[in-house]
């Protein structure tokens, strides 16, 4: 493999990892700090990519962001007021609104399941535009992606230590103590599932407007490969402060990505890596229960009745 | 500052559990007073609790706090002007988050954007530094590294950070070592008494419900069957609280823990 393909290789991994590591920034508020597993991601991710499409195939590549951010805000909204007011539970208020959420995608692509945005003005072919002639020219798509990313992680590292945030963190933290305390957990799960969706749409909305175009199918399996990510980073960088483990999450998409991109140079076919997410959720959090098991296991093998030594 | 009249709570109505949890129950708690509640196992005492702080609503009755009718307001509106304790040290504060984090919660200062002030820091500082347990230097570190007992003394340090109207302590000390139990009894007493709060304590130990505190109710199958206080309360030793329980009740006492406390 000469050096010019790996270069492009990791290049493609920064960029795709970069975007996504949006999507794990967004399940880094709900999944680790509100300890709700939102199953609506991949529906939302696909809200973010038509809303923004649609609204810069209109002709607004800015509007197209926060457009498709308060997309994303509505559909948090909606699955929080599910699970915290209609006593549906969390990971059946994120299916429901999922499945609703494929109608609505199709809706807003004009009863189509696939949108081009070939000749459309997006922020990354106005970045491209900024940086012509420039060094850094090829690294326009990097360069919009990691503005992005920064401008979450340091929302998020502001945002989870206000009186707010640290009452999100302690409704997913002990319930028991927020149900008995004057926080009420209807509005904080509210205020952060309305959040993370809002990233997770414009992960969606950046994603699309990159590879210029968005299908129905854009977000399929997003909610497990993020999730993946999450853990993967976890492992890296999971203590310490927020700010590092906001960090950890973005290495964490990095990683996967890497991984993945590697494996596919092995001739692993693409439609792998949803499975390859899988196995890599599976792993990372059966393992430590798998991990506290070994001692009884020991212990019944060495235990088995009828096998017991004596001294005759 | 608290006035209950006759509230009543059937869980499990129109079942063959159903159980009358609270019976027609009324209580007047004078500002400042220190009650400490006794009764047999199931005669309603964290019932009680839950009912004042809003874990439930009554099926009857009304509960009116410092002038303001709290009968059916939420729980976590009650929560500003209620701190509770309960058995659990891990229930009243978030493992995950650190001390500092835990008390800036607890405090509230400020609007929802706003985060931990230089002042309050110094004042969780100082207070922290009144519990005498180092806690002071370890603000920064997440309170799932506390031991029972000093998260215990945390979770107390919260619930009156703010003076609250009414404090609610459910048998707070019952899960700590005797010695942890003490030192967390001494600094109840110490904040009780030192911000003049308004207190309910439920205790297992009958010593402790005569010494602490201006009055001792005992409670049985959801009443209260017995109210004393003052001179009557002070002349009051074990032996009479276990003989006025028989003759109020028409049976002994039946609280394994009470008894073994003695």
């Amino acid at each position: 493999m000469s050096f010019d393909s790996i270069l492009s290789l990791i290049q493609t991994a920064l960029e795709l990892g970069l975007i996504s590591s949006l999507t794990v920034l967004a399940l880094f508020l709900s999944y680790s700090m509100l300890n709700v597993c939102d199953l609506s991601t991949d529906g939302c991710f696909t809200l973010g990519a038509t809303v923004g499409a649609v609204v810069a195939i209109g002709g607004h590549p800015y509007l197209a962001i926060p457009a498709a951010m308060t997309a994303g805000v509505a559909s948090g909204f909606i699955t929080a007021l599910l699970q915290t007011k209609m006593g549906i539970d969390s990971l059946l208020a994120g299916i429901i609104v999922n499945t609703a959420l494929y109608s609505v995608n199709i809706a807003v692509m004009g009863n189509s399941s696939l949108l081009n945005m070939n000749k459309t003005d997006t922020v990354f072919t106005i970045m491209k535009d900024v940086l012509d002639g420039t060094a850094a020219a090829d690294q326009y798509r990097v360069i919009v992606a990691v503005i992005a990313v920064v401008a979450v992680i340091v929302f998020l590292s502001l945002f989870l230590r206000t009186r707010l945030g640290l009452a999100i963190r302690a409704t997913g933290n002990n319930p028991d103590m927020v149900r008995s305390s004057s926080i009420n957990p209807v509005f904080t799960t509210i205020i952060g599932l309305c959040i993370s969706n809002s990233f997770t749409a414009l992960s969606g909305c950046l994603l699309a407007q990159s590879q210029r175009s968005v299908n129905i199918d854009i977000g399929s399996g997003m909610v497990t490969i993020a999730l993946a990510s999450l853990l993967i980073g976890n492992a890296f960088l999971g203590k310490g402060r927020i700010p590092v483990r906001a960090a950890g999450a973005v290495l964490g998409a990095f990683v996967f990505r890497i991984v993945y991109t590697i494996a596919l140079r092995f001739n692993m076919p693409a439609f792998m890596l949803k499975f390859v997410s899988s196995v890599i959720v599976i792993i990372a959090i059966s393992g430590p229960y798998l991990k506290s098991q070994i001692p009884l296991f020991k212990r019944r093998l060495e235990h088995r009745p009828g096998r017991r030594q004596t001294n005759a | 500052m608290l006035k209950i009249s006759h509230i009543s709570k059937t869980f499990n109505p129109g079942t063959v559990n159903a159980k009358l949890a609270l019976d027609n129950l009324s209580l007047d708690v004078a500002d400042g007073d220190f009650i400490t509640i006794i009764g047999a196992n199931g005669a309603g005492k964290s019932t009680l609790f839950n009912a004042i702080s809003g874990s439930f609503f009554t099926d009857a009755g009304e509960i009116v706090l410092d002038g303001t009718d709290i009968t059916l307001m939420p729980e976590f509106k009650r929560a500003r002007s209620i701190g509770r304790l309960f058995q659990d040290p891990m229930r009243g504060s978030a493992p995950g988050m650190s001390i500092e984090e835990n008390l800036a919660l607890a405090a509230g200062h400020g609007g929802w954007l706003s985060s931990v002030s230089r002042a309050d820091k110094q004042m969780f500082r100082e207070r922290l530094a009144l519990l005498n347990m180092g806690l002071e230097n370890r603000m920064q570190q997440p309170v799932g590294l506390l031991s029972g007992g000093q998260r215990q003394a945390l979770t107390l340090m919260m619930a009156t950070i703010n003076p609250p109207k009414l404090l609610l302590l459910d048998e707070h000390t019952a899960a700590l070592d005797p010695a942890t139990a003490e030192k967390v009894l001494e600094l109840t007493e110490q904040i009780v008494s030192g911000g003049r709060l308004t207190c309910l304590m439920v205790t297992h130990n009958m010593q402790t419900a005569l010494e602490l505190g201006n009055r001792t109710i005992m409670m049985d199958r959801g009443q209260v069957i017995f109210d004393v206080s003052g001179q009557d309360r002070k002349n009051l030793t074990v032996a009479d609280l276990l003989e006025q329980f028989k003759s109020a009740s028409g049976k002994a006492l039946d609280n394994d823990r009470m008894l073994l406390t003695r």
